[in-house]
């Protein structure tokens, strides 16, 4: 493989109709180098992306590959040129092997037409080895974790020489140690001459890993940045205001515990249990937080509650009444907020108009319909009020709701959740794929909810959010409940409890390890 | 727990992430497909365990688009359908033949012969259908298109039954078998029953009414209680639907007296819909009655909660079931009234056009209201004026057989050709070099949101 590419975006704007996405927008990518794109949600980054990657016709500008000018009718000739996109949603075959997906599209034949998988297989050996993917090619991919899956398409990006990688948010559906992970191969990738465009809102991951890393704010590039830029400053840059990336909340001052679940458990189709047996209870005025790697319960927990699950035992009482056995409907109306940990799946109907998905729950009761006429015009002053308190960068009110950027659509869902009185607010990964300004702002209304006296739960996977969140900590491992601890725990003893240790002996092994720690400092002194 | 349980949670977690189209990115993916770039596979299907369908949403994704595409596509694939059409009939053409037979030393000859055969035969379809200049007086003049509207009639009707199930995310191919419940319903009224003038029409409505909607809320019970596939279901009540009215005519309860003909008594003069524009034209008040139920359709769909459930439910189940709209519930209620429209159109048929019920009373309109329905790309106004276009084909098309001797079935193959076309939106956009639809759907979308305003 010769050494790189260099790969040049010079004046690169794409409107949709009369929204520029991206507003003469220059950039140099340089082999051997992690260049990563930061900006707020809806800034452009994803749209720059797909032009790069031949999905999206740039309305004016130019694409110099080696310094020659190149158009790009697709993808295809995006791959030609050496660009490879890993796209969040994988476009593997769940029941396909590794070596299958790699090959598709790209069938190498024997005599007589039959498939020639060996060649294939041997490659991916060749790449696993050289980069440490430890990728089996012959697994079936639907057994396999979703970083490894990732690392495929890293692998189906590489056999077809690719010397540039687009990763658009890839760490947003990775667990922590799978990130380090990727972190790790894109360091190696690099080393070999490659260059990555990396986008992600955690500024702790475009540190780890920029060599340069470029601000966009309302399509128009800002300016560039070295790593070494303090979290701060990034932030600064990318929103155009000071920005305070820790949240500083009252102590929670609990109430009565208006919402308990008790011996809950969930069977799935197949009749695991999938939540097994679970107790606990939060007050009015306090947070919870679940932790837990995902896939051990935190779905179904939480779906249960919405009255989403089918298979469910034991009682879950909300203000003395019970949902279990509730229609969703009735729960939704009995005062919850959910937020689903699945926006564009569960929390919104891209086709809808960002005003009918602010009111996708409460569509058929007043003040928004009157029997069966709903009233266009009070919907449409509902958007209006929630688009400018949540800033949704949309075109317009009636603008599809699958045209908003990841972040803006997270907006959108929180928004609609947190609108109306409620009893009890429940929310998946709430600010997934959300820009550090945003966070900020949702973090600060979940804390308000907190404060009028609702009990919160909130299920996140990044254990800074739960951290910050949190007054409890509730950890969930394969479906139990590993124990309930206070908000000031060490992050290693919640990573104990998040491999299946239970509270006691976590902080029990906690304790020794960090004896041991001072131990061996004090040795050295 | 189990052995196999990190598989298990591992697949949980990879059909999460499969699923997460976390920009908005299907649309864009989606675009990718069409672009036509032959080294990416389709997304992938998500495996099993979902409460809902899982694979729901790609299908659905995929039947959305065509049957809501954009109408530019719905008008350009008329158009092209004529010329492909107007090919044919230029190839069929005897003259053509002969000219073409000295092409090389005169090839004017041909290529005028096949212009005015194709134009002759589309001016003969114009005039048999719309507007007659030949005609001696103005009644005369405009009696086509009296008669373009009258067939248009139930096929409206049937066709909204069509284009509300679409939205809904259903493949109603049952308004065959609904039309053909609701107008014996409506016939057995209107001739074993004697009422006044007015509660007579009244109650013959209503009859086909619920004819119909039973027959389709059929489809959707079973689908909502057992899962069993629309298609399938409404394929099979066709068949029940059509033995069971042949059987009917064969019972004396369904005859004309002393007779044993498959045919029923006429029905009452109280029970019919009176003519529109008197007695010269065939055109009733069933015409009216289809406007307002397009009228009803729209307003249905686009400014009442349980249009916002269907379409909801249509097109993204999961989205609908989390914010506590019930799916089920959807697809029985979108079946009933699909059945009660194509219930309109068989009353129209027995009530005003045919005025007897025979086992042919449904003609091939349930299955055309499909063509229809995707051509009006599902909206009711759209649905309406696909329905004229196509009442337009079928009145026009006799004319044009009677005058210039070209065949009837040009029209049916002018028909399939336009829904090739819309299936097919990518060659449709090729052939005009119209733009991506990333690019078209960058317009804020008022047309998802007030439908058939257009
Ligand atoms: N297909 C489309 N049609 C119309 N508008 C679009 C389309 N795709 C993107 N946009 C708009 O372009 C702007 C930029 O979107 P983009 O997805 O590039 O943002 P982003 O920087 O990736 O944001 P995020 O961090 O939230 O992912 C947004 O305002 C979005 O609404
Ligand atoms: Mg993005």
């Amino acid at each position: 493989m010769g050494w790189g590419l260099k790969l040049e975006l010079k004046g690169i704007t794409k409107r949709f109709g009369s929204l520029v996405a991206n507003d003469h927008i220059d950039l140099l990518v340089q082999p051997g180098q992690v260049h990563s794109l930061l900006g707020e949600n809806g800034a452009g980054k994803s749209t720059l992306m797909n032009v790069l990657y031949g999905l999206y016709e740039p309305s004016e500008g130019q694409i110099l590959v080696d310094d020659k000018p190149v158009t790009f009718d697709g993808p295809g000739d995006a791959m030609a040129a050496g660009i490879g996109m890993v796209h969040q949603h994988f476009m593997l075959v769940p029941v396909f092997t590794v070596a299958e997906n790699v090959a598709l599209g790209n069938e190498a034949t024997k005599a007589g037409g039959m498939l020639n998988l060996d060649d294939t297989r041997a490659r991916i050996r060749e790449i696993s080895d050289q980069y440490g993917f430890e990728v089996d090619p012959d697994a079936v991919i639907e057994d396999l974790p979703v970083g490894v899956q990732q690392r495929v398409e890293i692998i189906k990006a590489l056999l077809r020489d690719a010397e540039v990688l687009i990763l658009d948010e890839p760490t947003a559906v990775l667990t922590p140690k799978e990130t380090d992970e990727l972190l790790g191969i894109m360091g190696q990738l690099k080393a070999d001459g490659k260059a990555i465009v990396f986008i992600s809102h955690k500024l702790r991951e475009v540190k780890a890993v920029s060599d340069i890393i470029t601000v966009i704010r309302r399509g128009k590039v800002v300016g560039d940045a070295p790593a070494s830029a303090s979290t701060t400053e990034l932030a600064e840059m990318m929103v155009g205001r000071a920005v305070s990336l820790t949240l500083n909340k009252e102590a929670a001052q609990p109430g009565e515990e208006t919402f308990t679940v008790s011996d809950l458990t969930v069977l799935s189709p197949t009749g695991q249990r999938v939540v097994d047996g679970i107790s606990f209870g939060i007050a009015r005025g306090e947070i919870m937080a679940v932790a837990g790697v995902q896939g051990n319960g935190q779905t179904e927990l939480t779906e249960a509650i919405l009255g989403l699950q089918d298979h469910v035992s034991g009682s879950i009482r909300l203000e003395g009444r019970e949902l279990v056995g509730k229609r969703v409907k009735d729960i939704i109306g009995a005062g919850v907020g959910f937020v689903p940990e699945d926006r564009s799946v569960e929390g919104l109907v891209g086709t809808f108009s960002v005003a009918e998905n602010l009111i996708l729950n409460r569509y058929d009761r007043p003040p928004f319909a009157r029997g069966l006429a709903m009233k266009p015009g009070l919907i449409a002053k509902n958007a209006e009020q929630y688009i400018a308190e949540f800033d949704v960068r949309t075109q317009s009110a009636e603008a599809a709701a699958g045209t908003l950027s990841g972040g803006n659509q997270q907006k959108v869902v929180m928004a609609r959740e947190l609108s109306r009185p409620l009893k009890l607010f429940i929310a998946s990964q709430p600010t997934r794929g959300v820009d550090v300004g945003s966070i900020e702002f949702l973090h600060k209304r979940i804390v308000a909810e907190r404060d009028v006296g609702t009990p919160v739960l909130i299920v996140s996977t990044e254990l800074d959010e739960v951290l910050e969140l949190a007054d409890r900590i509730a950890v969930l491992y394969q479906g139990r409940l590993m124990g309930i601890v206070p908000a000031g725990t060490s992050r290693g003893e919640l990573g104990l409890m998040m491999a299946g240790m239970n509270a006691e002996e976590a902080q029990a092994q906690q304790a020794q390890a960090e004896a041991q720690q001072t131990d061996v400092e004090g040795g050295e002194e | 727990m189990s052995a196999d349980e990190p598989g298990r949670q591992t697949r949980k977690r990879h059909e999460r992430g499969s699923k997460s189209a976390v920009d908005g990115d299907e649309q864009r993916l989606v675009a990718a497909a069409e672009l036509g770039d032959g080294t990416q596979p389709p997304p992938a299907v998500p495996a099993t365990g979902e409460s809902l369908h899982p694979e729901l949403r790609e299908q659905q994704s995929v039947m959305q688009r065509i049957v809501t595409g954009n109408a530019l596509v719905s008008v350009l694939a008329v158009v092209l359908a004529l010329i492909a059409g107007g090919i044919l009939i230029a190839l069929t053409n005897e003259e053509v033949a002969r000219t073409s037979s000295y092409f090389f030393a005169r090839p004017q000859d041909m290529l005028g012969a096949a212009w005015t055969a194709a134009s002759e035969a589309y001016i003969a379809l114009f005039q048999g259908s719309v507007f007659n200049s030949d005609g001696s007086t103005f009644a005369r003049m405009i009696y086509p298109l009296t008669q373009t509207l009258t067939v248009a009639t139930p096929l409206i009707c049937a066709a909204l039954g069509v284009a509300l199930a679409f939205r809904a995310g259903l493949f109603n191919i049952g308004a065959q078998g609904q039309i053909i419940i609701g107008a014996t319903l409506a016939a057995w009224v209107g001739f074993s029953w004697h009422l006044p003038v007015g509660l007579h029409l009244l109650l013959v409505i209503l009859a086909g009414i619920v004819g119909g909607a039973l027959w389709g809320g059929l489809v959707g019970l079973l689908k909502a209680k057992t899962g069993a596939h629309e298609v399938i279901v409404s394929i099979m009540l066709n068949y029940v639907a059509i033995n069971l009215v042949l059987y009917l005519l064969t019972i004396p309860a369904f005859q004309r007296p002393g007779s044993t003909n498959p045919i029923s008594p006429q029905l009452d003069e109280t029970a019919m819909y009176p003519p529109l524009f008197g007695d010269t034209f065939r055109l009733h008040w069933g015409f009216i009655v289809a406007i307002l139920a397009t009228f009803f359709a729209w307003w249905l769909l686009n400014r009442s909660t349980i249009g916002f459930e269907l379409r909801a439910v249509g097109s993204n189940p999961h989205a609908a079931r989390t914010a506590g709209i019930s799916v089920t519930k959807g697809y029985v209620i979108v079946m009933v009234l699909a059945g009660a429209l194509a219930g309109l159109a068989g009353t129209a048929q027995v009530a005003g056009t045919e005025q007897v019920l025979t086992a042919g009373v449904a003609a091939s309109f349930g299955f055309d209201a499909i063509t229809v329905a995707l051509l009006g790309r599902s909206t009711p106004w759209g649905t309406f004026a696909a329905g004229v276009l196509f009442g337009a084909f079928r009145a026009g098309g006799v004319t044009m057989q009677t005058n210039t001797g070209t065949a009837i079935d040009i029209v049916l193959v002018v028909q399939s050709l336009i829904v090739l076309f819309i299936a097919a939106p990518p060659l449709v956009r090729t052939i005009f070099r119209l733009p991506e639809p990333g690019q078209l759907t960058a317009k804020p979308r008022k047309t998802a949101s007030t439908g058939g305003a257009a």
